[in-house]
């Protein structure tokens, strides 16, 4: 037998081996090391369950959770299996209730996760029932340790993790807290989708503005993303987390920029114009800001559309993409149209996102059977460093140079 | 029954028009002010507006099939709706519709998968020349989940 075990050979990141979007035993080494590791996963936004009572499904790496807001306004989130035989407790994705029964033999938890119910505990006339030692204290369902901001639920199973301000760092709080910036949220709707690719390559999707001058045939056309935009791509101190900023530019004649987009159409125009109908909404001239943050959840503002997008990946090679689309409480009708109108740019069939979609399932059918292939991560050279343009890969770099450290690879 | 054999026939182009096309042919199923929305059981349920697809008006959805077929990076496919089942309803407003759809999709290389089920829940109203059109469609999907991207209307 040959020795199975991989071994990521190169130095630096500038070079991603194809094995670590297919190899089964990684993928398992990532759910324990990553999504259940030292991270802040995020499972969902408090508008999400707005009552006391609400719950909503959510998972953390593969792994599922409820997430319930409980009498006394506190929000829990529990893994989704009874501590009797293993059951998913919870079978709705949104629902409201007093309490968590499994259906099988009906074993009750409060919406802390604590047990207060065992039919027969005690047993009938005198037959069966629990053991004198069993206490239901020690079968609860599995609490995670909640972290809320602004409006967004994060979890972690690790007790010991960093506060999620640390975790984030100053430089990514600081844009996490310009869409989360403390009014209420209102949401608009959710969209999931499958998408037949390793979770990595939507971080990598994400984390690369190079791709979206030359792909996104439609941002580059009306002017959304350009490489002539101005521009930045930045890290936290760890490169876990990244952010894209750019500004959208007035002008839409051909440039250095679009003379290498192929199909850059100059004469294009809209024949209903409300769907780039931009309203200005944020202090700072940004445009568009796309956040990634380590390990599931990319921050959406492009236009004025809103959204958190959560990863759950869904074996080596699949993972869900679920959507939230959201505004403020406060906006009018017309940004309420409007952000509903804008999101026809983003989700599985968005006019942006579609191409996203469309080219992780062509990048996975094209990496599947390569075990010994290395991706070439050279844009902007082979540093990690933030980039004041975004004709640049550092991003990518950024992260698996975190994630090697994660993972020991 | 002279009117169910109208709306069957609208039904029938709207499917040819997607699925053998021209799909630039399309639009000119809706009147001028006529609105399009794909949507999920999820989102109506709860009360979310949000839709996967929403157009409101025939311009709009002229420029979803301009960016379907020369904007958008997709991988070929070729889809097929079966509509069954055409509930009509005379009201003041045009005809009410309803009816069950599903849609397959086969991706070029792949053999043919049922995308999508759900729900048509349109209003349809007749155009200058008398001829029955959407004033309003909305598809709904039964499930939540997209198997990748919906490139083709439901």
């Amino acid at each position: 037998m040959t020795e199975l075990a991989r071994n990521w050979t190169t130095n630096g990141t500038h070079r991603v081996p194809y094995w670590l979007y297919t190899d089964p035993e990684t993928y398992v080494q990532e759910q324990r090391k990553i999504f259940e590791g030292k991270s802040w996963n995020f499972v969902g936004l408090e508008a999400e369950i707005p009552k006391e009572g609400d719950f909503k499904r959510s998972n953390v790496g593969e792994t599922s959770v409820i997430v319930a807001r409980d009498r006394d306004g506190a929000i829990h989130v529990l893994r989704n299996q009874c501590a009797h035989r293993g059951l998913q407790v919870c079978r709705q994705e949104y629902g409201s209730t007093r309490a968590l029964q499994c259906p099988y033999h009906q074993w009750t938890y409060r919406l802390n996760g604590d047990l207060s119910g065992v039919p027969f505990m005690k047993g009938v006339d005198g037959h069966g029932g629990m053991p004198d030692d069993f206490d239901r204290r020690d079968h609860g369902l599995k609490k995670l340790a909640v972290a809320r901001r602004n409006g967004a639920i994060f979890a972690s199973f690790a007790p010991d993790v960093e506060p999620l301000e640390s975790f984030l760092g100053e430089k990514m709080l600081k844009l996490f807290d310009r869409v989360f910036n403390g009014k209420p949220l209102r949401i608009l709707g959710v969209s999931r989708q499958r998408i037949p690719a390793n979770w990595k390559l939507m971080f990598e999707n994400i984390k690369d503005p190079y791709h979206a001058s030359v792909l996104h045939v439609f941002l580059v056309t009306f002017g959304l993303f350009r490489v002539d935009n101005p521009s930045r791509t930045e890290m936290d101190a760890t490169g876990r987390h990244s952010a894209l900023v750019s500004r959208r530019g007035g002008d839409r004649t051909a440039s250095v920029a679009t003379q290498e987009t192929a199909s850059f159409r100059e004469k294009l125009v809209l024949r209903d114009p409300r769907l780039l109908d931009i309203v200005k909404e944020f202090p700072d001239p940004a445009t568009v800001v796309m956040q990634t943050i380590w390990p599931n959840l990319i921050v959406q503002q492009q236009a004025n559309t809103l959204a958190t997008r959560q990863i759950v990946p869904a074996g080596p090679e699949a993972f869900d993409l679920n959507w939230t689309f959201f505004g403020y409480e406060d906006d009018d009708e017309s940004m309420k149209a409007r952000r509903l109108r804008h999101a026809n740019l983003m989700g599985p069939a968005g006019l942006v996102s579609l191409d996203d979609s469309e080219v992780m399932d062509l990048a996975q059918r094209g990496i599947h059977c390569d075990n010994t292939g290395n991706a070439v991560v050279e844009m902007g050279g082979h540093g990690t460093e933030d980039h004041d343009h975004i004709v640049t890969e550092t991003a990518i770099r950024a992260f698996y140079s975190y994630y090697r450290n994660v993972m020991g690879l | 029954m002279e009117l169910l054999v109208e709306v069957e026939a609208l039904y029938a182009r709207y499917a040819e028009f997607l699925d053998e096309g021209p799909l630039a042919q399309w639009p000119s199923l809706f009147v001028e002010e006529g609105s399009y929305r794909a949507v999920t059981r999820e989102n109506v349920d709860r009360g979310w507006p949000l839709a996967l697809m929403l157009c409101e008006s025939r311009a709009s959805i002229e420029d979803r099939v301009y960016a379907i077929e020369n904007l958008a990076l997709t991988i070929p496919r070729r889809v097929r709706h079966v509509v069954s089942g055409l509930m009509i309803r005379e009201e003041a407003t045009g005809l009410v519709v309803s009816a069950n759809f599903v849609m397959f999709e086969t991706l070029e290389g792949g053999s043919t998968t049922c995308f999508s089920a759900g729900r048509y829940r349109d209003v349809l109203v007749r155009d200058s020349e008398g001829a029955l059109k959407f004033l309003d469609k909305t598809s709904i999907a039964d499930a939540a989940l997209i198997s990748n991207s919906l490139v083709i209307p439901l």
